[in-house]
């Protein structure tokens, strides 16, 4: 869900480069030398699940995982996501330069309010309903990026009304499966590791 | 260093390329501001005319940079579905001069144009980008945004994810080899989302695994929260001729846009 260069008003690049500084700036403060190896790592992760693509009859949809992004790493899914799109746009073509940061916001804004708002269900729910609040997670996430994509569109000019309307529903597919990923994701992690959904406060600490 | 992140096989910045100049020759740091100043630029013009002289000094750029033309362009065109279907919804949501209808919907011309224009600043840039930073090694991007003092946190976080993006990508490979193996096909349904989750978890279990090793074996070996880097980057004649010629084709795209000054 990249918006491209050229489509976007001067104003909504600014603002969307503004408040991805921001963004960034406040992950970077919550991350130390000592959990960079974390941080890079889970990043290259989430770059690695957005190449895995689920195939919905005509076309196929490649995985986002704000969601989860978010409920694991927390205002660092700032700095994690944006290396990553930033990668995307350099060596892949996707994406554009200028509204990297736009983009940037779009993707981790709604990581966050996952994380605030589906994080305590995570950690303390039983397994099973901890996987339900994954799926809020995963699918509320995809469904505020479109929103947020909506709107940066909508405020660069009204004849992208429309088209963001159309976006917002054609993605509503994607919601679903990115519930689902999430949930199932979350149920596994809470089975197997659950320490990766604490990571955050031994994180914003600093210390092991 | 990563296969992911290459641009077809001869995509080695730092191996100079045989015989005569190319863009992959030139300053890293140079070619980062260069493609910011041009992208801040392209979005900024409107007259077709300017932004197909644009997009030529992108496709010089690309030949300049040796990237085999073919897959670049492949790439190019693979732009995310959204953006095409935004530029074939254009023409029917701008309101302006009926230029044919579709089941009843009329598409302007305005609509067309816009559509057109974005496409081409996309492209222009995209193109752009490909040639000039897409042809540096990851790890020189790194580098290279770190002296043009971008916070060293940030490129650490940088160049730690481009050093395990393709480790992590081999050991996704194997899973997904495990999971053929015993049957799995993805297709549309539950049990996909569950198995694609299932794998994203494990994925991110092994990673936080494989994080602890790493930090352990790098505070074995003396590490204390800083990467060294250890080249130094230095500007010459030449990446002073090639940013003074970038300089000045901006000057002249901007003033033939803004000032109505006719260069052709």
């Amino acid at each position: 869900m990249h918006i491209v260069d050229g489509a976007l008003s001067n104003e909504v690049v600014i603002a969307g480069g503004v408040l991805a500084v921001g963004g960034i700036a406040l992950g970077l403060r919550k991350l130390d030398m000592e959990k960079i190896p974390v941080a890079g790592v889970l990043s290259a992760t989430f770059f690695v699940a957005s190449l895995i693509s689920v195939p919905v009859p005509p076309t196929s949809v490649h995985l986002i995982m704000n969601g989860l992004a978010g409920i694991i790493l927390g205002w660092a899914a700032f700095p994690a996501l944006f290396v990553g799109l930033l990668l995307q746009s350099v060596f892949f073509g996707f994406g554009g330069l200028t509204v990297l940061g736009i983009n940037t916001v779009n993707i981790a804004l709604p990581a966050v309010v996952a994380f605030y708002l589906c994080r305590s269900g995570i950690l303390t729910a039983a397994p099973k309903k901890a996987a339900i609040w994954g799926g809020i997670a995963g699918a509320l996430a995809i469904a505020l990026t479109t929103g947020v994509v909506a709107i940066s569109l909508t405020l660069s000019g009204e004849k992208f009304y429309e088209a963001a309307k159309l976006v917002f529903l054609a993605h509503i597919p994607v919601m679903i499966i990115e519930g689902f990923v999430s949930a199932a994701a979350v149920y596994l992690i809470r089975k197997v590791k659950p320490e990766l959904f604490d990571l955050h406060n031994t994180v914003s600490q600093g210390a092991d | 260093m990563s296969a992911l992140l290459h641009n077809g096989p001869e995509a080695i910045a730092s191996t100079p390329s045989a015989g005569g100049w190319s863009v992959r020759d030139l300053d890293p740091r140079v070619r980062i501001l260069v493609v910011c100043a041009f992208a801040a630029t392209v979005v900024n013009l409107n007259a077709f005319p300017i932004l197909g002289t644009a997009l030529g000094f992108s496709l010089v750029a690309l030949f300049s940079a040796r990237l085999p033309l073919g897959k670049t362009l492949k790439r190019v065109m693979m732009m995310d579905t959204f953006v095409v279907f935004m530029l074939f919804l254009l023409p029917f949501t701008m309101p302006g001069e009926t230029a044919f209808t579709v089941f009843s919907f009329a598409a302007s011309w305005e609509g067309i144009f816009e559509a057109c224009r974005i496409a081409l600043k996309a492209n222009a840039i995209v193109m752009m980008v490909l040639a000039l930073v897409g042809t540096m090694e990851a790890v020189t991007l790194g580098h290279a945004l770190s002296r043009l003092r971008v916070p060293e946190i940030l490129i650490h976080l940088m160049l730690f994810t481009i050093r395990y993006i393709e480790v992590l990508n081999d050991e996704q490979k194997r899973m997904r080899v495990a999971m053929k193996a015993r049957g799995f096909r993805p297709s549309n349904n539950i049990h996909t989302y569950k198995t694609f989750g299932y794998l994203v978890g494990m994925l991110l279990v092994r990673a936080l695994e494989r994080s602890e090793r790493i930090l352990k074996a790098m505070k074995c070996r003396g590490f204390q929260g800083k990467l060294y880097l250890l080249d130094d980057m230095t500007c010459n004649a030449r990446d002073y001729i090639f940013a003074g010629m970038m300089i000045a084709i901006i000057v002249v795209l901007l003033s033939w846009e803004y000032l109505n000054v006719p260069f052709v």
